[in-house]
């Protein structure tokens, strides 16, 4: 674990380096622990893959103090915790298909895979939710199979609908809002990612798994999936 | 926010160029992928509430390079401090940093700013609007806060209490702050520095940098001497405040209030927040120059700047 300076009122922790299951889980363990032991101290945290970033306030304490905080409370963290057991799995329901995921036939043409083994394939896994970012609600899963892992699309669309499950190198995620967006479009999703009137506004948190779920496009619309408007 | 008959405050004639309705910003919710918001210049934000009386939270309006037209319904004091504009009330000229009394029909008009670009309008007691997520702070990119999420637009209703005979005051001349076109800029030097050779350090803190044209509440995006870090991205992580992102076009990003909370660029170094506020102040075409400092300078500066604002005091009217 290194602790840096990352700006006058934040500290940045690292647990590692990389994308992996087991630094996530000591991520979430010191979210835990530093929401409860630095109070009034702390103005936000911003847990990520491998990192941890700590917003204090520098008029009440000063980045050694907080620092010392940090390293006491993180003596708790367990580096064989079974943390990853304890976050909930959720099932999303996904319309696969040329009209919803218009960037299927790209990935095809690019793997040699036909459009039903990518659409089998994005169904096998189970993706731990790493980090929520980017916008509100946009929760970044991984890992995907290496096999359908594609780059980002090199001009971004300007405009991704609410919904569209995408893929970026090795990660996966749900758009929660129309936005632009460079990840490749699979499907779509009709489950609501971000609803800042719901409770809780997010279906998942950082720690928890997601599996995808093909349906019909008769289901998705059932389900009050929507397909108004070109992708453009 | 649906108002009914009676409530009544302030009616939107012109919502000038990027008028939004703010507090002091919202906190505690990076982990939902919520930014901070809040007003660019907080020490301006923060003379509009206490020159009114008002609680340092109230929510108020922050007006991009100005153009802001509204019309009162009712009895109260409003005061505009910031960025300088020619501020107007019923067509005559009226004072910036120091508190009006206002009647129902009042008509207050604030021109283009002539130097800084935000300018903060409060009213006594502040606007009402519901907090969400614990805020009132307008975040357009997210949809959330203000008015429906929303900018200002013409016809909107800025709901506020009524305050006849308001208690006024006015900051001395000689304490208000300036907004300058070319400014040094305090800069702590990142942990990301391994990813930047010697050379492009001292190329970033040597060079003179512009203002261009791609500047928001997201992100001042500046041109001048290309940095190139060693790698094009990193493992996502959060972004404090002030972070200068190093994309792999060369040119640096500053951030500020409305940034994205997490992110892949390597990061130069991390801006104060005092000089967040400066350069927020700045116009395309702004002449910025970076000057490296210790976190504990930093706490110094920022602990001294809070002193000076709790001991100046304001004069009543």
């Amino acid at each position: 674990m290194n602790i840096h300076v990352a700006g006058e009122n934040a500290l940045i922790i690292y647990f590692g380096e990389k994308t992996e299951p087991k630094i996530s889980a000591q991520v979430q363990q010191a979210v835990d622990l530093l929401s409860l032991t630095l109070k009034h101290h702390l103005i936000d945290l911003v847990p990520s893959y491998a990192s941890l970033l700590v917003v204090f306030n520098p008029l009440l304490c000063d980045h050694l103090a907080v620092r010392k905080m940090i390293r006491e409370a993180l003596q708790a963290i367990s580096l064989e915790n079974d943390r990853l057991s304890e976050g909930k799995v959720i099932e999303l329901p996904v319309y696969y298909s040329l009209e919803s995921g218009p960037d299927l036939a790209i990935i095809s043409e690019r793997t040699g895979l036909s459009v039903d083994d990518i659409i089998a394939i994005h169904q096998q896994g189970e993706y731990l939710v790493y980090a929520i970012g980017f916008a509100p609600g946009f929760a970044y899963l991984g890992e995907v199979d290496e096999r359908i892992a594609s780059p980002r699309l090199a001009t971004p669309r300007m405009k991704v609908p609410r919904g569209a499950v995408g893929i970026a190198d090795r990660q996966t995620a749900v758009y929660p809002a129309v936005s632009p967006g460079g990840w490749n479009l699979i499907g779509l999703c009709p489950e609501r990612m971000f609803n800042p009137d719901a409770e809780p506004t997010m279906p998942v948190q950082v720690g928890d798994r997601v599996k995808f779920k093909a349906v019909s496009r008769e289901q998705f619309l059932a389900l009050g999936g929507t397909l108004e408007g070109e992708i453009a | 926010m649906s108002a009914d008959n009676s409530t009544r405050g302030f009616t939107v004639l012109k919502p000038g160029i990027l008028s939004l309705i703010t507090d002091l910003g919202r906190f505690g919710h990076h982990r939902i992928g919520l930014t901070s918001g809040g007003p660019v210049d907080p020490t301006a934000f923060r003379w509009a509430n206490r020159l009114l009386g008002n609680d340092e939270n109230a929510s108020l309006l922050e007006a991009s390079i100005g153009g802001l037209s509204l019309e009162a319904q009712l009895d109260t004091a409003i005061v505009v401090t910031g960025a300088t504009v020619a501020l107007k009330i019923n067509g005559l000229d009226a004072e910036m940093w120091r508190c009006h009394a206002i009647k129902a029909g009042d008509k207050i008009d604030l021109g283009f700013a002539s130097e800084g670009c935000r300018s903060y309008l409060a009213v006594a007691g502040g606007f009402k609007v519901d907090a969400e997520f614990g805020s009132s702070t307008t975040v357009v990119r997210e949809s959330i806060g203000g008015l429906n999420g929303d900018k200002l637009s013409a016809g909107d209703l800025l709901p506020c209490d009524a305050h006849a005979s308001h208690p006024l005051s006015v900051l001395p001349e000689e304490s208000r702050p300036t907004y300058a076109k070319e400014i040094n800029l305090k800069v702590i030097p990142g942990y990301q520095q391994h990813y930047f050779s010697r050379f492009q350090q001292r190329q970033f803190f040597s060079s003179e940098y512009e203002v261009s044209d791609r500047c928001d509440r997201m992100g001042y995006r500046l041109t001048g001497a290309e940095i190139k870090p060693s790698v094009d991205g990193i493992l996502s992580e959060g972004i404090c405040l002030g972070a200068i992102q190093v994309p792999a076009d060369g040119q640096p990003i500053v951030l500020l209030n409305d940034r994205q909370t997490i992110g892949g660029y390597p990061k130069i170094g991390s801006m104060v927040s005092l000089d967040v506020a400066r350069l927020g102040q700045c116009m395309p075409g702004a002449k910025i120059n970076f000057e490296p400092v210790t976190i504990d300078h930093a706490h110094n500066d920022l602990c001294l700047a809070e002193s000076y604002f709790q001991r100046t005091n304001v004069v009543s009217l």
